[in-house]
């Protein structure tokens, strides 16, 4: 009798925690082989064939298509540089310059990757519809209401996902942190 | 108390080997990824084109909404694939995934150097199985091999503007992807 409780209760603990780590790993993303400058992680080997058991299970899960490698790179940011939650209901300031590119595209997303409605109906920016200071440096306010400048409507919606993908660029797995890739930063700015 | 405590942690071992299996068999089983998504839209060995991603109604997650995109869901069973795209004025690119979704081998329109963008997808048996001559004839021609015989290919051009979205839909439209003639 005593031998079937634990046996049972062995078979329970295995189905907790093998089952429970699968489900934190996929939904939660893992961290083998990222690139996170500031609040922007990327996974560059996660466009090619060295994809890891991870992120293969993740997509298989997602339905996602990552970028090849041989087209750009990804880097999401779901947080900002303070480590707040990116919440529509406030006013967002990304700020900077983004790495050497041919092309890059910011896109706002809710959590599960679906563009956020909005009334102007803009997804996203690309780096030719920006306006820049005469740096070349750029704003973009993230905010549910119209913003003067490149405004990137929120939707409102409590939690999203921004998305930077550079396209034909040398960022990748070789890229060491810092000047080589400058990413813009994400500040909050007023909350209701 | 011994006994309840190694009971405990044999469950745990047990956990880590169905953490592991279920990883590396999920890809396998799973019946909502990108090619199964795309079936309904994507007929066999020729191209489709994937309907811009709207808050409504998006076919796969994290798709880019500034770019127009075509698929090809190949089947090289009756033998390698000839994909022809003319490339846009802004970027357009081509990715090859395999049936679940890994991308292992992605090109843009300056690497591929040409106006138009001309790929042999073949397995690797029929890479083998070509005649050596052609193989040296052929030094420009670019050739790539699926490491599974079903699978994706995915073009995308891009519209740097919103109306400039028109343009990119048309260049895409004389993108072609067909067996080819023995």
């Amino acid at each position: 009798m005593r031998l079937l409780i634990g046996a049972f209760l062995a078979l329970l603990i295995a189905a907790a925690t093998g089952l429970g780590t699968t489900w934190l790993a996929l939904t939660r993303g893992t961290t083998f082989g990222a690139i996170t400058i500031g609040a922007w992680t990327a996974w560059p080997k996660t466009g090619t064939a060295d994809i890891d058991p991870y992120a293969r299970a993740a997509i298989a899960r997602s339905g996602e298509l990552p970028i090849g490698s041989g087209d750009g790179i990804a880097f999401h940011a779901r947080r900002d540089d303070a480590g707040y939650a990116l919440d529509g209901r406030c006013e967002t300031l990304l700020r900077g310059v983004t790495p050497a590119a041919r092309f890059w595209t910011l896109t706002l997303y809710d959590p599960e990757g679906r563009p956020v409605a909005n009334s102007a109906s803009r997804y996203g920016f690309t780096s030719q519809e920006i306006t820049r200071f005469s740096d070349g440096s750029f704003q973009i306010v993230v905010a549910p209401r119209a913003r003067p400048g490149n405004w990137l409507p929120s939707g409102g919606a409590d939690r999203y996902v921004l998305v930077l993908r550079l396209y034909d660029t040398p960022v990748g797995a070789a890229t060491r942190i810092g000047r080589e890739a400058p990413m813009p930063s994400i500040t909050r700015g007023a909350c209701p | 108390m011994i006994r309840g405590l190694l009971w405990v942690l044999g469950g745990i071992v047990l956990g880590g080997i169905v953490h592991l299996a279920t990883v590396l068999l999920l890809p396998g089983t799973a019946t909502r990824d990108a090619y199964d998504r795309l079936l309904p839209i994507a007929p066999v060995n020729s191209i489709a084109q994937l309907p811009a991603p709207t808050p409504e109604k998006a076919m796969l997650p994290f798709m880019d909404p500034a770019f127009s995109a075509d698929v090809c869901r190949y089947d090289l069973s009756n033998g390698p694939l000839k994909l022809t795209t003319p490339v846009s004025q802004a970027y357009t690119s081509v990715s090859f995934y395999t049936r679940y979704g890994v991308a292992y081998y992605a090109i843009n329109d300056r690497a591929a150097g040409r106006r138009v963008i001309e790929l042999d997808l073949m397995t690797t048996e029929q890479h083998n199985q070509m005649p050596e001559e052609e193989d040296v004839t052929a030094a420009d021609r670019l050739i790539v091999d699926s490491p599974t015989p079903t699978g994706l290919i995915v073009i995308r051009a891009l519209a740097p503007e919103p109306g400039l979205m028109p343009a990119a839909q048309s260049v895409l439209a004389k993108a072609q992807c067909r067996v080819q003639a023995q």
